[in-house]
């Protein structure tokens, strides 16, 4: 399912690639705590040498995440945001950002924005693709078409309960790099890493070429460490929500950029 | 009847979406739940818990001194409410806690509004030796008291849900993201005809006896079948347990109601086919109460049963074929049925069940007195004492 051009993540991988390098990949709810801060969020996590940023679209019912980002959705509802609005102001970012953007999204936002209308306006602003949470490989032929036809990455997960011909599958759909959620549960900071990553991450390897991330209860610099011995990079989400929620009132981006900057140490990865 | 699909769709609603996570355990829940359906041994401790457990066969009941007072169609009660736990929802609770046993799960987990789906499934768990927690709105969970302590008292645990709405949606939300977690040892005992497919079908088939009994009943005690069927909807599990096995008879009308809550404003209500529109909410495609940005809506019901923002995907298709039509009666309309059946028949039904009864007080006196209908009587009102009190019928 390759197109002819490479995409932003693509060389981005190869880069990593060809550095002997791992990357890490930051997740952060667009609009938390609300869309002006995110000029100075994005460019933080850019300055710190994230390889890929996901943002997170806040929904009303957030099922697959726990505690932090449910609040961190909250507090971007609260605020105003919603698909629309990040796209309009998504082009604001993409001038001063150089990493790939994804958007982390629920099913029904997209939809009702209209698949169609959705692809062309994230292609149009500079977005990279998307990963959607609740849209199985099952439900996503035309999903994958439209953003396919527009030149998006489409990463879609497997977890440890994936069946190989469901693995199959979610490598099949993906471009761009296969999320592999490490553990069962919902996301969320845990102390300890899940025994099952690495043969998960053995279980892909036989199935696909993509470039591998790992995500789901990784928090601290050295599960990071831990998880790039396995994989090609490591998905931080709820400990930088955390970071956020508890620190940006009082001392801004700078907070967020150190918070990364010691995930980012961990690996070996300098800034670029 | 061959819907849905063989992946999950009743015409275009329906399917599945779920995290990941959650889809190898639904594929592993439907193979069980085929092979389960056409083993013997499996219908028949069902059908023995039925009757010897739960009470089946319910009665269909003339109620006399209703249809006398209103002059028009007779009007039969299908008493779901005089079931073990007090509303069909043991029904479903026994075929899917058999259903977890077989597969070998040791927990339960469940959400529940008006906390009839959390008792029938706290008292499946006992009766099976199973652990059992239920996930409910801590709004529900206040207006709902009764059946808080009934669930307790049968062994659950009770979680309050304090996220979003304090309803069931969010107790749905909370109950998945304890399955996620848990898959390995836990079946989600999802309490209506919602959810990724297998859910609306099987959830459908151990509701389809209510139907086939009062189709039964009914040519037994008149040689005719009904002219309407009334039920409401809320998931919609009772209306389409009711309305199945009578979809093919064309001379049947069916009516299904929603709760039309305190007004017709976005938020107010839980009327999803005048006031959704189709979307994806807890794992189908369906109608959804929702804002421009997709964001699903708050609700308001009397009833926490029924105050909800999507409805079955089943009902979805039999809404756009027309084959059966939804209304919506408000809050006041409910409470009034309620205490207007409880003094002339004698029952107190449940506020779900009341605002089926709501829509036959209106239909049935411009009906002709050899006009039939069947009111599905899905639950009994002990649990709402508390809210007939502080809506001042008490």
């Amino acid at each position: 399912m390759a197109s002819t051009t490479i995409t932003r993540i693509e060389s981005r991988f190869r880069e990593l690639r060809e550095n002997g390098r791992k990357g890490l990949v930051v997740y952060l709810t667009a609009g938390d705590p609300d869309l002006g801060a995110m000029d100075g969020l994005l460019q933080a996590l850019d300055r710190a040498g994230v390889d890929v940023i996901e943002l997170g679209v806040p929904f009303s019912d957030p099922l697959a995440d726990g505690p932090v980002i449910q609040r961190a959705s909250e507090r971007a509802l609260r605020s105003g945001t919603t698909l629309r609005k990040i796209l309009e102001r998504f082009p604001v970012w993409r001038q001063t950002v150089h990493a790939p953007i994804i958007l982390f999204s629920y099913f029904n936002p997209i939809l009702q924005f209209g698949l169609e209308r959705f692809a062309a306006t994230a292609a149009q602003v500079g977005i990279d693709g998307a990963l959607v949470v609740d849209l199985t490989p099952e439900e996503a032929e035309g999903y994958v078409r439209t953003m396919r036809a527009h030149g998006l990455d489409t990463v879609f997960l497997a977890s440890p309960t994936s069946t190989d011909a469901r693995l199959e599958r979610a490598a099949q759909l993906s471009t761009g790099f296969l999320y592999l959620i490490s553990r069962t549960g919902v996301t969320g900071e845990r102390s300890e890493m899940a025994a099952g990553v690495r043969p998960l991450v053995e279980r892909a390897r036989r199935i696909t070429s993509l470039p591998i991330a790992v995500g789901f209860g990784i928090s601290t610099p050295a599960q990071v460490g831990e998880v790039q011995a396995a994989a090609d990079a490591a998905v931080v989400g709820s400990a930088v929500v955390h970071a956020i929620e508890e620190h940006y009132s009082t001392r801004g981006p700078a907070a967020i950029e150190q918070f990364v900057l010691g995930l980012k140490a961990a690996t070996g990865g300098k800034p670029e | 009847m061959t819907w849905p699909d063989a992946r999950g769709r009743f015409g275009d609603f329906g399917g599945r979406y779920a995290p990941e996570t959650l889809m190898a355990p639904i594929e592993e829940l439907e193979a069980a739940y085929c092979k389960a359906r056409k083993d013997p041994a499996f219908q028949g401790e069902l059908a023995r818990l039925l009757k010897d457990f739960a009470g089946r066969p319910t009665p269909l009941f003339l109620a006399e001194r209703l249809t006398a007072q209103l002059k028009g169609a007779q009007i039969y009660l299908k008493r779901e409410d005089l079931l073990h736990t007090g509303a069909h929802k043991i029904n479903n609770c026994l075929g899917q806690g058999l259903l977890a046993k077989r597969m070998g799960k040791t927990r339960l987990v469940a959400e529940t509004g008006a906390g009839q789906h959390g008792v029938a499934t706290a008292t499946v768990a006992a009766l099976l030796g199973l652990e059992c927690v239920v996930y409910m709105g801590e709004e529900d969970m206040a207006r709902q008291a009764p059946n808080v302590f009934r669930m307790r008292l049968l062994g659950a645990r009770v979680v309050s849900v304090a996220s979003g709405t304090k309803t069931l949606k969010d107790a749905i939300n909370e109950g998945m993201r304890d399955w996620v977690t848990n898959v390995h040892n836990t079946h989600y005992l999802m309490g209506s005809v919602l959810g990724p497919h297998p859910y609306p079908m099987m959830v459908r088939d151990f509701h389809r006896v209510i139907g086939q009994e009062a189709r039964r009943q009914i040519l037994r005690s008149t040689g005719k079948l009904p002219d309407l069927l009334c039920a409401c909807v809320g998931g919609g599990s009772n209306s389409i347990g009711l309305f199945y096995d009578f979809i093919p008879d064309a001379g049947v009308r069916m009516v299904g109601v929603e709760a039309g809550g305190r007004s017709p404003r976005l938020g107010d209500h839980a009327a999803r086919f005048s006031g959704g529109r189709p979307g994806v909410l807890h794992g189908s495609y369906t109608y959804v109460l929702q804002t421009d940005d997709g964001l699903i809506s708050n609700t308001h019901s009397v009833s926490a049963g029924l105050d909800y923002p999507a409805v079955g995907p089943e009902h979805a298709e039999l809404h756009r074929q027309g084959r059966v039509e939804y209304t919506h009666v408000s809050d006041q309309e409910a409470l009034e049925a309620a205490s207007l059946l409880a003094r002339v028949e004698g029952i107190i039904p449940a506020l779900e069940s009341a605002h089926a009864l709501a829509e036959a007080l209106k239909r049935a006196p411009s009906m002709p007195p050899e006009k039939m209908m069947v009111v599905n009587l899905s639950g009994r009102g002990d649990k709402d004492l508390g809210i007939f009190q502080s809506a001042g019928i008490l």
